[in-house]
């Protein structure tokens, strides 16, 4: 197997984008990747783009084929592959074009993600969401996404004493840090107080613990790492990639404090990356609802289980803290476009690894950690890179 | 609108909380399942029907307040994990009760009640919800 990386990174802005399309977004996104690796279309061996519902949300499947041609790849009938497995559509397709890529199969890839969620209307989004659930035995009692969370906090808190006031801590921070990232959806500080006193959605997560409904899109251009000096400097290592599944459903677990699926798929990266917890300068993990990114922290062995909220209360994921959590504003408020979040996180990450973060940079990164979550966690998907 | 046999098929789960045992280590599942993910290939042939008590304690909960677009109207209701006797977690509505006096240990048992509907002319689907145990101390 031959060692990966990433040679070049492009983002979208994110938010409600009413003027840009779905292939618009793609497009984009892979144009700014190819011409920050410096490569040219004719260098591209493959294409992979991971979506959740491009079929629900724009009534269109077949998108692997659709970004191919709205790049105009298709000329040069270069193979693409779509890649879904829910809100980890972005990171498995990201693990897929890396295993492409380190077998030998491929040497230049363009790996993308992408969601147009505002072109449905009204409660439409929230209901496609919920397909990630289990249909005949969640979703048809009338369980929503939202729910599913609001009964890991409720029972986080009944178990360890997380407070509802730590949950909303996690949202001012990641606002706090989206202040700082010129493409993130929501760019304004929020409290405590009005986390708390926001709309309920799921008891008792109110609508400041969701992460949003966002466009956006983007992109990555992998490459040998024997290769990746022909075409740039900036050169970031893949040095570990880790996949897990657990059921579908969240009453299938004995725990439902623990994801075991990111414990597990931690495991693969840290052993593959040969490192530790205590190793990681920064992480960009999958906070699409506030409890999500306590169990995040807790399940990487970022602190002990059941100690997330209170690492978060004292500023520990803080960017000037000793564990800094997403620092891109996360989810909540860089948004979330479902198919896209897990290339956003690499493309962070990638950016805090170079130091052109600008603002929100992580002092002296060199090791990053990237941990995209599909349903309520019964896909995770974890990614270690490192500065070369 | 969704095709007749796709509820249909469910039925003696939803109606009578049929799940399947495995009897080469004695787990009981519900929702059935074909394979018992313990004993795999031995559990082929090996999954029998038991009918569930319905009898459980609530192992964690939330109110909803923005619904899916069918629950529309019912708003706040509550849904839970629910943990049989049995020993499988189930996710149904809990009904019956205050909202606030619902709390994480309490003992709740199955009722058998309208889910939702296709529309006004489409099917009626029912299935089970779960009330809290009035009198614990009969059990």
């Amino acid at each position: 197997m031959r060692d990966v990386a990433i040679i070049g990174v492009g983002i979208t802005k994110f938010g409600e984008l009413w003027d840009k399309s779905f292939r618009a977004l793609i497009t984009e996104a892979g144009t700014k990747a190819i011409l920050d690796a410096g490569i040219e279309g004719k260098d591209i061996d493959a294409l992979f783009v991971g979506s959740m519902s491009p079929g629900r949300f724009i009534g269109q499947e077949h998108v692997g084929a659709l970004v191919a041609d709205s790049s105009g790849l298709h000329v040069m009938n270069i193979p693409t592959t779509r890649v879904e497995n829910a809100c980890a559509s972005g990171g498995l397709a990201l693990r897929q074009a890396y295993i492409s890529v380190a077998s030998g199969i491929h040497d230049i890839v363009v790996v993308g993600g992408v969601e147009k969620m505002t072109d449905v209307i009204g409660g439409e989004a929230t209901d496609i969401l919920a397909m990630a659930a289990d249909q005949e035995w969640e979703a048809f009692f009338g369980v929503t996404f939202p729910a599913l969370y609001a009964m890991i906090a409720r029972r986080h808190m009944h178990e360890y004493g997380t407070t509802r006031e730590q949950l909303a801590e996690v949202a001012v921070k990641n606002h706090d840090n989206g202040l700082l990232n010129p493409n993130a959806h929501f760019r304004r500080k929020i409290t405590v107080d009005s986390v708390l006193n926001a709309t309920m959605v799921a008891d008792p997560l109110t609508v400041l613990d969701c992460s949003p409904i966002s466009d956006g899109a983007a992109a990555l251009v992998l490459a040998p790492l024997d290769k990746a000096k022909q075409y740039t400097d900036k050169i970031v290592k893949i040095s570990g990639s880790g996949q897990a599944s657990d059921s579908l459903a969240l009453h299938g677990r004995e725990d439902i404090c623990t994801f075991k699926a990111t414990v597990e798929a931690a495991r693969q990266a840290y052993k593959q990356a040969g490192v530790e917890p205590k190793d990681i300068d920064l992480a960009e993990v999958h906070d699409c609802f506030t409890i999500a990114e306590i169990l995040a922290i807790e399940d990487l062995g970022f602190v002990k289980k059941g100690e997330g909220g209170k690492a978060t209360e004292e500023g520990r994921t803080r960017i000037d803290g000793d564990i800094p959590i997403n620092p891109s504003g996360g989810l909540k408020a860089k948004g979330h476009p479902v198919g896209a979040t897990g290339i956003a996180q690499a493309a962070e990450v990638v950016l805090q690894l170079r130091g052109e973060a600008g603002e929100r940079q992580v002092k002296d990164a060199e090791i990053g950690l990237t941990h995209n979550i599909g349903g309520s966690g019964a896909t995770c998907v974890v990614h270690i890179l490192e500065v070369v | 609108m969704t095709t007749v046999p796709r509820f249909w098929r469910e039925i003696p789960q939803r109606y009578n909380l049929i799940g399947t045992k495995c009897k080469v280590c004695g787990r009981v599942y519900f929702p059935p399942r074909e394979v018992c993910p313990y004993c795999r290939r031995k559990s082929l042939e090996n999954m029998e029907k038991i009918k569930l008590s319905g009898k459980g304690t609530l192992y964690s909960y939330t109110i909803i307040h923005t619904p899916p677009s069918k629950f529309e109207g019912q708003a706040p209701y509550a849904v839970g994990i629910v943990e049989l006797e049995e020993g499988p977690r189930i996710t149904s509505q809990i009904v019956d009760c205050e909202l606030d006096k619902i709390k994480i240990g309490m003992k709740v048992e199955a009722v058998f009640r309208k889910i939702q509907e296709d529309g006004d002319t489409g099917a009626i689907y029912y299935g089970f919800k779960f009330k809290p145990v009035e009198n614990e101390s009969e059990r």
